[in-house]
Protein backbone atom coordinates (compact mmCIF):
# COMPACT_ATOMS: atom_id res chain seq x y z
CA UNK A 1 0.00 0.00 0.00
CA UNK A 2 1.29 3.51 -0.85
CA UNK A 3 1.61 4.52 2.73
CA UNK A 4 3.79 6.41 4.76
CA UNK A 5 5.25 3.78 5.95
CA UNK A 6 7.15 3.37 2.46
CA UNK A 7 9.60 6.51 3.29
CA UNK A 8 12.31 6.22 1.14
CA UNK A 9 13.29 10.07 -0.81
CA UNK A 10 10.83 11.90 1.08
CA UNK A 11 11.59 15.06 2.51
CA UNK A 12 11.23 16.88 5.61
CA UNK A 13 11.71 14.71 8.14
CA UNK A 14 14.88 16.43 9.27
CA UNK A 15 18.52 15.20 10.73
CA UNK A 16 19.25 11.59 11.69
CA UNK A 17 19.99 11.24 15.63
CA UNK A 18 22.18 8.47 16.74
CA UNK A 19 22.25 8.42 20.45
CA UNK A 20 25.45 7.65 22.52
CA UNK A 21 26.18 3.78 24.06
CA UNK A 22 22.35 3.15 23.20
CA UNK A 23 20.38 0.56 25.73
CA UNK A 24 19.16 -2.65 23.23
CA UNK A 25 15.56 -1.63 25.20
CA UNK A 26 14.61 1.96 26.64
CA UNK A 27 11.86 0.84 28.80
CA UNK A 28 10.91 -2.04 30.55
CA UNK A 29 8.29 -2.15 28.55
CA UNK A 30 9.75 -2.54 25.16
CA UNK A 31 11.49 -5.49 26.59
CA UNK A 32 8.27 -7.43 27.64
CA UNK A 33 6.54 -6.52 24.36
CA UNK A 34 9.32 -7.61 22.10
CA UNK A 35 9.70 -11.15 23.75
CA UNK A 36 6.00 -11.61 23.77
CA UNK A 37 5.69 -10.66 19.99
CA UNK A 38 8.85 -12.94 19.30
CA UNK A 39 6.57 -15.80 21.51
CA UNK A 40 3.84 -15.06 19.43
CA UNK A 41 5.49 -15.20 15.90
CA UNK A 42 7.03 -19.08 16.98
CA UNK A 43 3.55 -19.97 17.79
CA UNK A 44 2.73 -19.75 14.73
CA UNK A 45 -0.28 -17.15 14.70
CA UNK A 46 1.35 -14.71 12.01
CA UNK A 47 4.12 -14.37 9.99
CA UNK A 48 6.35 -11.09 9.67
CA UNK A 49 4.70 -10.01 6.31
CA UNK A 50 1.77 -9.83 8.02
CA UNK A 51 2.73 -8.56 11.29
CA UNK A 52 4.61 -5.48 9.11
CA UNK A 53 1.42 -5.11 6.85
CA UNK A 54 -0.14 -4.62 10.35
CA UNK A 55 1.79 -1.95 11.30
CA UNK A 56 1.13 -0.42 7.88
CA UNK A 57 -2.44 -0.01 8.17
CA UNK A 58 -2.33 1.93 11.17
CA UNK A 59 -3.43 5.76 10.71
CA UNK A 60 -0.97 8.09 9.10
CA UNK A 61 -1.07 10.48 12.09
CA UNK A 62 -0.57 7.07 14.45
CA UNK A 63 2.43 5.60 12.72
CA UNK A 64 4.68 9.06 12.25
CA UNK A 65 3.58 9.85 15.93
CA UNK A 66 4.28 7.02 17.69
CA UNK A 67 7.44 5.24 18.89
CA UNK A 68 8.96 2.06 17.43
CA UNK A 69 7.92 -0.63 19.54
CA UNK A 70 4.40 1.41 19.87
CA UNK A 71 3.63 0.74 16.83
CA UNK A 72 4.41 -2.81 17.12
CA UNK A 73 1.93 -2.79 20.02
CA UNK A 74 -0.63 -1.49 18.06
CA UNK A 75 -0.02 -3.69 15.48
CA UNK A 76 0.11 -6.72 17.84
CA UNK A 77 -3.19 -5.57 19.12
CA UNK A 78 -5.23 -5.57 15.94
CA UNK A 79 -3.78 -8.94 14.89
CA UNK A 80 -4.87 -10.23 17.98
CA UNK A 81 -8.10 -8.86 17.66
CA UNK A 82 -8.79 -9.67 13.60
CA UNK A 83 -7.43 -13.69 14.82
CA UNK A 84 -9.73 -14.10 17.38
CA UNK A 85 -7.26 -14.61 20.00
CA UNK A 86 -6.93 -11.88 22.36
CA UNK A 87 -10.02 -9.11 22.80
CA UNK A 88 -9.56 -4.96 23.26
CA UNK A 89 -11.77 -5.84 26.35
CA UNK A 90 -9.59 -8.21 27.78
CA UNK A 91 -6.39 -5.65 27.64
CA UNK A 92 -8.70 -2.93 28.94
CA UNK A 93 -9.92 -5.66 31.69
CA UNK A 94 -6.15 -6.56 32.33
CA UNK A 95 -7.34 -10.18 32.50
CA UNK A 96 -8.63 -13.14 29.81
CA UNK A 97 -12.30 -13.37 30.02
CA UNK A 98 -12.37 -16.07 27.23
CA UNK A 99 -10.20 -18.96 27.31
CA UNK A 100 -7.40 -18.66 24.68
CA UNK A 101 -7.45 -20.98 21.61
CA UNK A 102 -5.51 -23.75 20.41
CA UNK A 103 -2.00 -22.64 18.76
CA UNK A 104 0.85 -24.65 16.62
CA UNK A 105 2.93 -24.64 19.63
CA UNK A 106 4.00 -22.82 22.35
CA UNK A 107 7.88 -21.22 23.27
CA UNK A 108 9.50 -22.49 26.34
CA UNK A 109 13.05 -20.61 27.73
CA UNK A 110 15.06 -24.16 26.98
CA UNK A 111 13.79 -23.00 22.60
CA UNK A 112 14.45 -19.53 22.99
CA UNK A 113 18.50 -20.09 22.43
CA UNK A 114 17.43 -22.05 18.66
CA UNK A 115 14.79 -18.82 17.91
CA UNK A 116 16.54 -16.06 18.22
CA UNK A 117 17.89 -16.05 14.09
CA UNK A 118 15.31 -14.78 11.58
CA UNK A 119 13.53 -17.52 10.40
CA UNK A 120 13.37 -19.10 7.01
CA UNK A 121 12.28 -17.93 3.78
CA UNK A 122 13.62 -19.70 1.41
CA UNK A 123 11.49 -22.18 -0.77
CA UNK A 124 12.13 -25.04 -3.42
CA UNK A 125 11.50 -23.05 -6.94
CA UNK A 126 8.18 -23.09 -8.89
CA UNK A 127 9.75 -22.65 -12.35
CA UNK A 128 13.01 -21.23 -13.60
CA UNK A 129 14.28 -17.27 -13.33
CA UNK A 130 12.86 -14.93 -15.81
CA UNK A 131 15.73 -13.10 -15.92
CA UNK A 132 19.77 -13.54 -14.99
CA UNK A 133 22.30 -11.16 -13.58
CA UNK A 134 23.11 -8.30 -16.17
CA UNK A 135 19.53 -8.20 -17.93
CA UNK A 136 18.29 -4.76 -17.76
CA UNK A 137 14.74 -4.90 -16.16
CA UNK A 138 11.83 -2.04 -15.65
CA UNK A 139 10.13 -2.57 -12.20
CA UNK A 140 6.50 -2.40 -12.98
CA UNK A 141 4.65 0.83 -12.19
CA UNK A 142 2.04 -1.10 -9.27
CA UNK A 143 -0.06 0.60 -6.19
CA UNK A 144 -1.69 -2.61 -4.70
CA UNK A 145 -3.68 -1.26 -1.87
CA UNK A 146 -2.81 -4.17 0.03
CA UNK A 147 1.07 -5.51 1.66
CA UNK A 148 4.26 -4.74 -1.02
CA UNK A 149 7.61 -5.06 -0.63
CA UNK A 150 8.60 -2.48 -3.85
CA UNK A 151 8.62 0.72 -2.78
CA UNK A 152 7.54 3.71 -4.32
CA UNK A 153 10.84 5.11 -5.12
CA UNK A 154 12.01 2.42 -7.45
CA UNK A 155 8.63 1.88 -9.24
CA UNK A 156 8.72 2.24 -13.21
CA UNK A 157 12.54 2.41 -13.22
CA UNK A 158 14.85 0.70 -15.03
CA UNK A 159 17.99 -0.77 -13.69
CA UNK A 160 20.41 -3.75 -14.00
CA UNK A 161 19.74 -7.22 -12.23
CA UNK A 162 23.15 -7.78 -10.13
CA UNK A 163 22.44 -11.05 -8.36
CA UNK A 164 20.04 -14.06 -8.10
CA UNK A 165 19.28 -14.67 -4.53
CA UNK A 166 17.51 -17.94 -4.68
CA UNK A 167 13.29 -18.34 -4.27
CA UNK A 168 11.63 -16.88 -1.60
CA UNK A 169 8.01 -16.29 0.12
CA UNK A 170 6.12 -13.53 -1.74
CA UNK A 171 5.32 -11.28 0.58
CA UNK A 172 2.74 -9.45 -1.37
CA UNK A 173 0.51 -12.82 -1.01
CA UNK A 174 1.22 -14.34 1.92
CA UNK A 175 0.63 -10.58 4.02
CA UNK A 176 -3.34 -11.28 3.40
CA UNK A 177 -3.52 -15.06 3.37
CA UNK A 178 -2.98 -15.82 -0.11
CA UNK A 179 -0.19 -17.93 0.27
CA UNK A 180 3.14 -18.50 0.00
CA UNK A 181 3.45 -18.67 -3.89
CA UNK A 182 7.27 -18.34 -3.79
CA UNK A 183 8.88 -16.13 -6.17
CA UNK A 184 12.41 -15.72 -7.26
CA UNK A 185 14.25 -12.31 -5.76
CA UNK A 186 16.80 -10.44 -7.17
CA UNK A 187 18.92 -7.88 -6.16
CA UNK A 188 17.79 -5.16 -8.41
CA UNK A 189 20.55 -1.44 -9.15
CA UNK A 190 19.60 1.70 -10.24
CA UNK A 191 21.80 4.22 -11.06
CA UNK A 192 21.03 7.42 -8.97
CA UNK A 193 20.16 9.78 -12.02
CA UNK A 194 17.17 7.08 -12.37
CA UNK A 195 15.37 7.54 -9.16
CA UNK A 196 15.98 11.27 -8.63
CA UNK A 197 17.07 12.66 -11.83
CA UNK A 198 19.55 15.61 -12.21
CA UNK A 199 19.71 16.21 -8.60
CA UNK A 200 21.00 12.98 -7.71
CA UNK A 201 24.29 12.51 -5.97
CA UNK A 202 26.31 11.86 -9.43
CA UNK A 203 28.29 8.53 -8.11
CA UNK A 204 25.19 7.11 -6.32
CA UNK A 205 23.93 3.82 -7.03
CA UNK A 206 20.78 2.08 -4.95
CA UNK A 207 19.34 -1.31 -5.40
CA UNK A 208 16.43 -2.98 -3.83
CA UNK A 209 15.61 -6.67 -3.75
CA UNK A 210 12.99 -7.39 -5.77
CA UNK A 211 10.99 -10.44 -6.22
CA UNK A 212 10.17 -11.67 -10.02
CA UNK A 213 6.62 -10.20 -10.26
CA UNK A 214 7.78 -7.08 -9.64
CA UNK A 215 9.82 -7.06 -12.76
CA UNK A 216 9.95 -7.02 -16.37
CA UNK A 217 12.54 -6.82 -19.16
CA UNK A 218 13.49 -3.80 -19.95
CA UNK B 1 2.16 1.83 27.88
CA UNK B 2 3.62 0.19 30.83
CA UNK B 3 -0.08 -0.62 31.77
CA UNK B 4 -0.94 -1.78 28.62
CA UNK B 5 2.07 -4.46 27.84
CA UNK B 6 1.15 -5.53 31.32
CA UNK B 7 -1.81 -6.08 30.51
CA UNK B 8 -1.04 -7.78 26.82
CA UNK B 9 1.03 -10.01 28.94
CA UNK B 10 -1.39 -11.15 31.47
CA UNK B 11 -4.18 -12.09 28.86
CA UNK B 12 -1.59 -13.79 26.81
CA UNK B 13 -0.23 -15.77 29.39
CA UNK B 14 -3.63 -16.86 31.34
CA UNK B 15 -5.11 -17.85 27.68
CA UNK B 16 -1.66 -20.64 27.27
CA UNK B 17 -0.24 -18.58 24.62
CA UNK B 18 2.96 -17.59 26.37
CA UNK B 19 5.06 -18.66 29.12
CA UNK B 20 6.95 -15.66 31.00
CA UNK B 21 9.80 -17.74 31.43
CA UNK B 22 10.81 -17.89 27.88
CA UNK B 23 10.07 -13.92 27.92
CA UNK B 24 12.61 -13.63 30.20
CA UNK B 25 15.28 -16.21 28.51
CA UNK B 26 14.17 -13.80 25.21
CA UNK B 27 15.03 -10.56 26.46
CA UNK B 28 18.39 -11.90 28.10
CA UNK B 29 19.74 -13.21 24.76
CA UNK B 30 18.93 -9.73 23.25
CA UNK B 31 20.60 -7.84 25.49
CA UNK B 32 23.29 -9.96 26.22
CA UNK B 33 24.29 -12.57 23.94
CA UNK B 34 23.51 -11.47 20.39
CA UNK B 35 24.91 -8.06 19.09
CA UNK B 36 27.35 -5.93 17.40
CA UNK B 37 30.27 -7.69 19.12
CA UNK B 38 29.31 -10.95 16.72
CA UNK B 39 29.88 -8.62 13.63
CA UNK B 40 33.15 -7.35 14.68
CA UNK B 41 34.46 -10.26 14.84
CA UNK B 42 33.50 -11.49 11.84
CA UNK B 43 35.00 -8.08 9.99
CA UNK B 44 38.49 -8.43 12.24
CA UNK B 45 38.66 -12.42 11.31
CA UNK B 46 37.47 -11.14 7.88
CA UNK B 47 40.83 -8.67 7.99
CA UNK B 48 42.86 -10.90 9.14
CA UNK B 49 42.10 -13.63 7.28
CA UNK B 50 42.03 -13.87 3.24
CA UNK B 51 40.73 -17.29 2.75
CA UNK B 52 37.83 -16.22 5.56
CA UNK B 53 37.02 -12.99 3.54
CA UNK B 54 36.78 -14.73 0.03
CA UNK B 55 34.38 -16.70 1.84
CA UNK B 56 32.48 -13.95 3.63
CA UNK B 57 31.90 -12.09 0.58
CA UNK B 58 31.48 -15.35 -1.60
CA UNK B 59 28.20 -16.68 0.85
CA UNK B 60 28.12 -14.69 4.44
CA UNK B 61 25.27 -17.23 5.72
CA UNK B 62 27.69 -20.09 5.58
CA UNK B 63 31.04 -18.20 6.20
CA UNK B 64 29.33 -16.84 9.60
CA UNK B 65 27.89 -20.17 10.57
CA UNK B 66 31.17 -21.82 10.09
CA UNK B 67 32.45 -19.65 12.75
CA UNK B 68 30.62 -21.02 15.43
CA UNK B 69 29.88 -17.37 17.01
CA UNK B 70 26.02 -17.93 16.35
CA UNK B 71 23.91 -21.06 15.55
CA UNK B 72 21.53 -20.29 13.24
CA UNK B 73 21.71 -17.40 10.12
CA UNK B 74 18.55 -16.51 8.36
CA UNK B 75 18.42 -16.63 4.41
CA UNK B 76 20.95 -14.74 3.26
CA UNK B 77 22.90 -13.06 4.99
CA UNK B 78 25.37 -11.24 2.00
CA UNK B 79 28.75 -8.86 2.93
CA UNK B 80 29.76 -5.98 1.25
CA UNK B 81 32.67 -5.07 0.51
CA UNK B 82 34.08 -0.92 1.51
CA UNK B 83 37.31 -0.16 -0.14
CA UNK B 84 38.93 4.05 -1.12
CA UNK B 85 36.18 3.88 -4.43
CA UNK B 86 33.19 2.56 -2.80
CA UNK B 87 31.47 2.53 0.03
CA UNK B 88 28.29 1.02 0.89
CA UNK B 89 25.38 1.58 3.24
CA UNK B 90 22.48 -0.50 4.60
CA UNK B 91 19.15 0.73 5.08
CA UNK B 92 15.39 -0.73 5.20
CA UNK B 93 12.68 2.08 3.77
CA UNK B 94 9.91 0.34 4.20
CA UNK B 95 10.42 -1.24 7.84
CA UNK B 96 13.12 -1.79 10.12
CA UNK B 97 15.01 -5.10 8.55
CA UNK B 98 18.65 -5.63 9.92
CA UNK B 99 21.39 -8.49 10.24
CA UNK B 100 20.01 -9.36 13.93
CA UNK B 101 22.33 -12.40 13.96
CA UNK B 102 25.38 -10.67 13.43
CA UNK B 103 24.31 -6.83 14.92
CA UNK B 104 21.29 -7.52 17.35
CA UNK B 105 18.06 -5.49 17.36
CA UNK B 106 18.79 -1.99 15.21
CA UNK B 107 19.36 1.23 16.72
CA UNK B 108 16.59 3.73 16.86
CA UNK B 109 18.04 6.00 14.39
CA UNK B 110 18.10 3.13 12.09
CA UNK B 111 14.33 2.89 12.41
CA UNK B 112 13.61 6.40 12.02
CA UNK B 113 11.90 8.10 9.18
CA UNK B 114 14.99 10.79 8.91
CA UNK B 115 17.28 7.90 7.94
CA UNK B 116 14.70 5.81 6.33
CA UNK B 117 13.86 8.87 4.04
CA UNK B 118 17.00 10.46 3.38
CA UNK B 119 19.85 7.03 3.11
CA UNK B 120 18.36 6.59 -0.51
CA UNK B 121 18.97 9.86 -2.03
CA UNK B 122 20.83 11.88 0.15
CA UNK B 123 23.77 9.03 1.85
CA UNK B 124 26.17 11.57 2.21
CA UNK B 125 23.87 14.36 3.64
CA UNK B 126 23.31 10.88 5.95
CA UNK B 127 27.16 10.44 6.74
CA UNK B 128 27.65 14.07 7.59
CA UNK B 129 24.70 13.45 10.64
CA UNK B 130 27.16 10.76 11.53
CA UNK B 131 30.17 13.26 11.55
CA UNK B 132 31.18 11.10 8.23
CA UNK B 133 33.01 12.94 5.63
CA UNK B 134 33.60 10.64 2.41
CA UNK B 135 36.90 11.67 -0.26
CA UNK B 136 34.76 12.89 -3.20
CA UNK B 137 36.00 10.34 -5.13
CA UNK B 138 34.34 7.61 -3.57
CA UNK B 139 31.16 6.18 -5.15
CA UNK B 140 28.34 5.39 -2.42
CA UNK B 141 26.29 2.04 -3.12
CA UNK B 142 23.12 2.34 -1.05
CA UNK B 143 21.82 -1.33 -0.23
CA UNK B 144 17.66 -0.93 0.46
CA UNK B 145 17.07 -4.08 2.58
CA UNK B 146 13.60 -4.71 0.87
CA UNK B 147 13.14 -8.39 1.48
CA UNK B 148 14.99 -11.18 3.48
CA UNK B 149 18.27 -10.97 2.38
CA UNK B 150 20.26 -9.02 5.07
CA UNK B 151 23.19 -7.33 4.67
CA UNK B 152 26.49 -6.58 6.73
CA UNK B 153 28.96 -3.88 5.62
CA UNK B 154 32.70 -5.24 5.72
CA UNK B 155 34.74 -1.86 6.38
CA UNK B 156 38.30 -0.97 5.34
CA UNK B 157 41.00 -1.55 7.70
CA UNK B 158 42.78 1.01 9.73
CA UNK B 159 46.23 1.83 8.63
CA UNK B 160 48.52 1.19 10.95
CA UNK B 161 47.34 -1.88 12.40
CA UNK B 162 49.66 -4.31 11.03
CA UNK B 163 50.25 -6.81 12.87
CA UNK B 164 47.43 -6.62 15.45
CA UNK B 165 45.83 -9.61 16.61
CA UNK B 166 42.29 -10.36 15.62
CA UNK B 167 40.78 -9.42 19.08
CA UNK B 168 42.28 -6.33 19.31
CA UNK B 169 40.95 -5.51 15.70
CA UNK B 170 37.68 -6.30 16.82
CA UNK B 171 38.44 -2.97 19.17
CA UNK B 172 38.24 -0.54 15.95
CA UNK B 173 34.70 -2.41 14.53
CA UNK B 174 32.01 -0.29 15.14
CA UNK B 175 28.35 -1.21 14.67
CA UNK B 176 27.79 1.62 12.57
CA UNK B 177 31.12 0.88 9.93
CA UNK B 178 29.14 -2.55 9.62
CA UNK B 179 25.74 0.12 8.79
CA UNK B 180 27.77 1.93 6.68
CA UNK B 181 26.89 5.02 8.95
CA UNK B 182 30.65 4.92 9.93
CA UNK B 183 33.74 3.85 9.50
CA UNK B 184 36.22 2.12 11.75
CA UNK B 185 37.84 3.44 14.26
CA UNK B 186 41.17 4.69 13.86
CA UNK B 187 44.44 2.40 15.62
CA UNK B 188 44.54 5.87 18.08
CA UNK B 189 41.30 5.71 18.60
CA UNK B 190 41.80 2.67 21.02
CA UNK B 191 43.67 2.39 23.99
Amino acid sequence: MDGVHDMGGMHGFGKVSPEKNEPVFHQDWERRLYALYRAMSYAGVWCIDQARFAREQLPPEVYLASSYYRKWELGMEKQLAELGLAGTDELTAGRALRPGKSLKRKLTAAEVANTVTRGSFARPAQKPARFKPGDRVRTKNIHPKTHTRLPRYARDKVGVVEALRGCHVFPDTVAIGKGEDPQWLYTVLFDGRELWGDSAEPSLKVSIEAFEPYLEPA
Amino acid sequence: MQLRVRALETVLTEKGYVDPAALDAIIEAYETKVGPHIGARVVAKAWSDPSFKRALLDDATKAVLALGLVNRVGDHLIAVENTPKLHNMIVCTLCSCYPWEVLGLPPVWYKSAPYRSRAVNDPRGVLADFGVTLPADSAIRVWDSTAETRFIVLPMRPKGTEGWSEEKLTSLVTRDSMIGTGLAKQPGEVA
